[in-house]
């Protein structure tokens, strides 16, 4: 930005020289704030993921860990496999079907916390004052329970026998049980259950901060309920909507609870699928290799999600 | 105010966590819900030791942590067939449980057991089979066979567990269609996969809990262990435990001593008193499986003598053998399948 | 422009969002209510029900170990929230206020990487790096546990503070340091109260997502340092107990009457002033 024009700002150039500096001490200040949380990362998450790097290039060891013959073999088996059989190399559909349960049951999971996570945020942030702290907390207080207790309560309402059925068969809505427990269905209900907050705490940070006299003032500018939903709420809630997504949609993808338990096991995900490789398959290397081919695709999707955030806020 | 007080509980937790006060300690690592608190008291209050247990849920993590190093523990709880992989990398101290005072409790069956031959490293624990469970009244046929799960008849489409346990499976399929254990003949795994991808619309779950589900209904039937079984049927009459005739996986838990231990002594000291019979008693009433010490029957609860779970008919007994680890190149091809499988 | 609407138009609330938040905490509540009933049954099931008891509340008082799961589990989810809280708040406060400048994406990258692997992978990458440095140092303390949760926690407390404060009024700022106020003065009275809200909401995230954690646990601790989850995680494959749902009714008993007292002093404390 600042190289744009070189020789044109000469006759300015002790004020830009004095902007230019307060710029840097600026970026300064913000990389020094930013250094602990930073730091902390690079220990406890990013810098072990070298290893994890390292590990994805190599050959697989007898019983676990690796053998420090460097291969590709881990990453070409992402997408390519040996026929058991015929020993042919053909495109690997057990993992796309895979990728692509993970992708849909992600984003429908993303999709049902909003539709039940923003009325809730803005219902939660509209109460008076000490009101306010008080339905926080209740939201919050069923997640200090554990999170396998919780997926056995869930359980317990949607099984065959459970609540549900039950009394809908009382309540003669329907003749005999629906079954939900081991499909997708359950899988979507638990992992709904389970990201509920993570939807609705930066909903409602994002929509406490709001006036709404200023709204309620200003809703005489517009002329209908879409327009105050697109000039007035949208703008209020997207960065609650971005940040919510992020923490849904992303942990969603590499859920492994959940699937297990409620979806009865029967067919993986990714964290499954990943699982499996670090445990009972014990090919660490193509676990590794799957690993970063997930955490690639997930930066890029976010990378174009924040500039494409950021592109719309600056317009604003 | 508040919120420092918690801090300070919070640090003196911190600080009393790492010191260690005890002066007789041992750490032992094993199943979760796998060891009688009874015994562990016992044990404490008769060498004046200070036992702390931890748990994990799979041998493989077990194995994962144990060769990462650092860990802390002084006694580990291996399936038999994992025992030559610690072994040969080195991590199990060689106690010779065989020159202990009490080995001679030890039932003649399980002194020379393929991967520790003579007992030179590691004690008998609990052992068991991985079997069939039926819900009598949904299903009167013949039980013993893995047909319940490969080939569901009528009575049990669409109610049958499997669990995701990928080497029992597996070799259980295998025994089905006459193959031997860890085989890599191409010809008899293209049954196996075949045989699991057509059987496995008609199953309702792969997942674990058995006992759990068994015994309240929720499946008529599922791939399970013995003493699993045996605990179902305490409370559901109806459950029963079948061997399948084509062949079955038979498996032992062992107790060994890290080489990196630190209360190698006390670890040692507990070796010898699991071989005493009213404490290897001890072990299997709390979790249900029977344990290879001679003796120990008349100490166990009334209900587990004789239990069909716990004592395998004559005709059948042939039919069950001991896994071994599978090489790597048979292991690949059935984490394909079992990948194929789950897809 | 005219008006047709008979009233005022409240955005405060829209049609149908206060049918669907309450529809939202039933739903969030019946599985809770369910562990609270369960953790009365007599049998040992979590899921079939064989008459009233309280004898898993006695099982649970009895065995030490679950207490001290239940306790760990707690001390060390306090310690990541409470790092990971100001960290991620001072992170938020260099990457939101500014234009943006070198390296900003880099460290939104860093922030959120925790989020985008799973666990399972960060799991064994950390045993491989904190067993080394176990046998290196000797120490193999609650500190490892701690330093991995609050690695993990980062993100979750960070998003909910940067959505607070995307797009926060920047006048008051300017207007106080105007007024000739100390950074720190305008830091303090200014923009940590307008950030509250969004900090509250970081830190309780951090908090319960600490207090789930199974796999990096897992991994990570060493002997006698099983955590509530690590706990039942060993008991998934055989069964769960109604013991379990004894503790976590007792826990949210416990959670209820802090609250309860908090609110009654806070209520005092305003009424005061």
């Amino acid at each position: 930005m600042a190289s744009a024009k070189p020789a044109a700002t000469a006759h300015r150039s002790d004020s830009g020289v004095m902007e230019r500096r307060a710029e840097r001490e600026r970026t300064r200040r913000n990389w020094l704030l930013s250094a602990p949380a930073l730091a902390l990362l690079v220990i406890g998450a990013s810098g072990p993921l070298i290893i994890v790097l390292v590990y994805s290039f190599m050959t697989p060891g007898d019983f676990s860990g690796v053998e420090w013959t460097p291969t590709f073999d881990a990453w070409v088996q992402i997408f390519f496999t040996r026929d058991i059989f015929d020993d042919t190399l053909g495109l690997a559909d057990a993992h796309l079907s895979i990728f692509w349960r993970s992708v849909r049951l992600s984003l429908l999971t993303t999709a049902i916390t909003i539709v039940f996570g923003l009325p809730t945020a803005w219902f939660i942030a509209t109460r008076p004052g000490r009101a306010r702290t008080f339905w926080l907390f209740l939201i919050t207080i069923p997640f200090w329970t554990n999170l396998l207790v919780r997926t056995f309560a869930i359980l317990e309402m949607i099984r065959n026998e459970g609540l549900l059925n039950t009394w809908l068969i009382k309540l003669g809505v329907i003749a005999s049980p629906l079954q939900i427990m081991y499909t997708d269905t359950a899988v979507l209900i638990g992992m709904a259950y389970v990201y509920l907050p993570l939807m609705v705490l930066p909903l409602y940070a994002a929509i406490e901060r709001f006036d709404f006299r200023l709204v309620e003032a200003g809703y005489d500018l517009y002329a209908n309920r879409l327009q105050v939903l697109r000039r007035v709420i949208l703008p209020i809630v997207k960065p609650g909507i971005v940040a919510g997504s992020i923490l849904v949609f992303v942990p969603s993808l590499g859920a492994y609870v959940t699937p297990r338990v409620l979806g009865g096991g029967k067919n993986m995900m990714i964290g499954n699928f990943i699982e499996l490789q670090f445990g009972q398959g014990r090919n660490w290397p193509l676990g590794a290799s799957l690993s970063i081919f997930l955490l690639l695709i997930v930066m890029v999707a976010l990378l174009y999600y924040v500039r494409a955030s950021t592109r719309g806020s600056s317009h604003d | 105010m508040r919120l420092s007080t918690l801090t300070m509980t919070a640090a003196a937790l911190l600080a009393t966590t790492t010191l260690s006060f005890a002066a007789g300690e041992l750490n032992i690592y094993n199943w979760g819900n796998y060891t009688n608190p009874d015994l562990i008291k016992k044990f404490e209050e008769k060498f004046d030791v200070k036992v702390t247990l931890t748990d994990y849920d799979s041998n493989t993590t077990a194995l994962t942590k144990i060769e990462a190093g650092g860990h802390g523990f002084d006694i580990v709880v291996p399936t038999g067939n994992y025992v030559p992989i610690y072994v040969e990398k080195g991590l199990l101290l060689e106690t010779r449980p065989d020159e202990m005072e009490n080995f001679k409790n030890v039932a003649p069956r399980w002194v020379d057991v393929p991967w520790d031959m003579g007992r030179h490293y590691t004690v008998p624990w609990q052992w068991g089979t991985t079997g069939i469970a039926v819900n009598k009244k949904s299903y009167s046929g013949d039980i013993n066979t893995s047909a319940i799960f490969l080939d569901p008849p009528a009575e049990l489409v669409g109610k049958v567990n499997v669990v995701p346990e990928m080497s029992d499976v597996m070799n259980l399929a295998i025994f089905y269609v006459g193959g031997e254990a860890c085989t890599e003949d191409k010809e008899v795994l293209r049954k196996v996969r075949d045989l699991l991808v057509a059987a496995k619309p008609k199953w309702q779950s792969m997942d674990y809990g058995t006992t759990d589900k068994l015994k309240n209904g929720e499946y008529q039937a599922t791939v399970n262990w013995n003493g699993s079984t045996f605990k179902a049927r305490q409370e559901n009459p109806d459950v029963a435990y079948g061997y399948p005739k084509e062949g079955y996986p038979l498996w032992m838990d062992a107790v060994a001593v890290l080489k990196d231990a630190k209360n190698v002594e006390n670890a040692k000291l507990f070796q010898n008193f699991l071989m005493e019979p009213e404490n290897a008693a001890m072990i299997s009433s709390f979790a249900g499986y029977a344990n290879g010490i001679s003796g120990s029957a008349e100490f166990m609860p009334e209900k587990m003598k004789g239990a069909p779970e716990l004592e395998t008919p004559e005709d059948l007994q042939a039919a069950g053998q001991f896994l071994p680890v599978c090489p790597k190149s048979a292991r690949d091809i059935y984490t394909a399948i079992w990948t194929e499988l789950q897809k | 422009m005219t008006r047709t609407s008979p009233r005022p138009f409240s955005v405060r609330r829209l049609p149908g969002f206060t049918a669907i938040a309450i529809t939202c905490f039933v739903l969030l509540y019946a599985p809770i209510v369910t562990i609270v009933i369960y953790s009365f049954n007599a049998g040992d099931s979590v899921a079939l029900w064989r008459g009233f008891s309280t004898k898993w509340y006695t099982v649970a008082a009895g065995n030490q170990i679950v207490q001290e799961a239940t306790l760990r589990s707690l001390v060390i989810a306090l310690w990541a929230s409470g790092i990971s809280t100001v960290l991620a708040t001072m992170a938020a406060l260099g990457t939101t206020r500014a234009r943006n400048y070198r390296g900003r994406t880099l460290i939104y990258m860093l922030i959120n990487q925790p989020l985008m692997v799973p666990e399972i992978v960060t799991a064994v990458a950390l045993l491989i790096f904190f067993s080394s440095i176990k046998i290196a140092t000797g120490y193999s303390g609650l500190g490892y546990l701690i330093l991995a949760h609050s690695a993990f926690c980062i993100p979750f407390a960070y998003l909910p503070i940067r959505a607070r404060m995307e797009g926060m009024d920047l006048a008051l700022e300017s207007a106080a340091a105007d007024l000739y106020a100390t950074p720190w003065q305008t830091f303090r009275r200014i923009t940590l109260p307008l950030m509250a809200p969004g900090i509250a909401a970081g830190a309780m995230l951090a908090f319960v997502v600490s207090l789930d954690d199974v796999i990096i646990t897992e991994f990570v601790k060493s002997a006698g340092q099983d955590t509530l989850p690590t706990y039942m995680l060993g008991q998934l494959r055989r069964a769960v107990t109604p013991e379990v749902n004894a503790i976590s009714t007792a826990l949210l008993a416990l959670t209820v009457l802090l609250l309860t007292v908090f609110f009654i002093l806070s209520g005092r404390n305003t009424a005061r002033s």
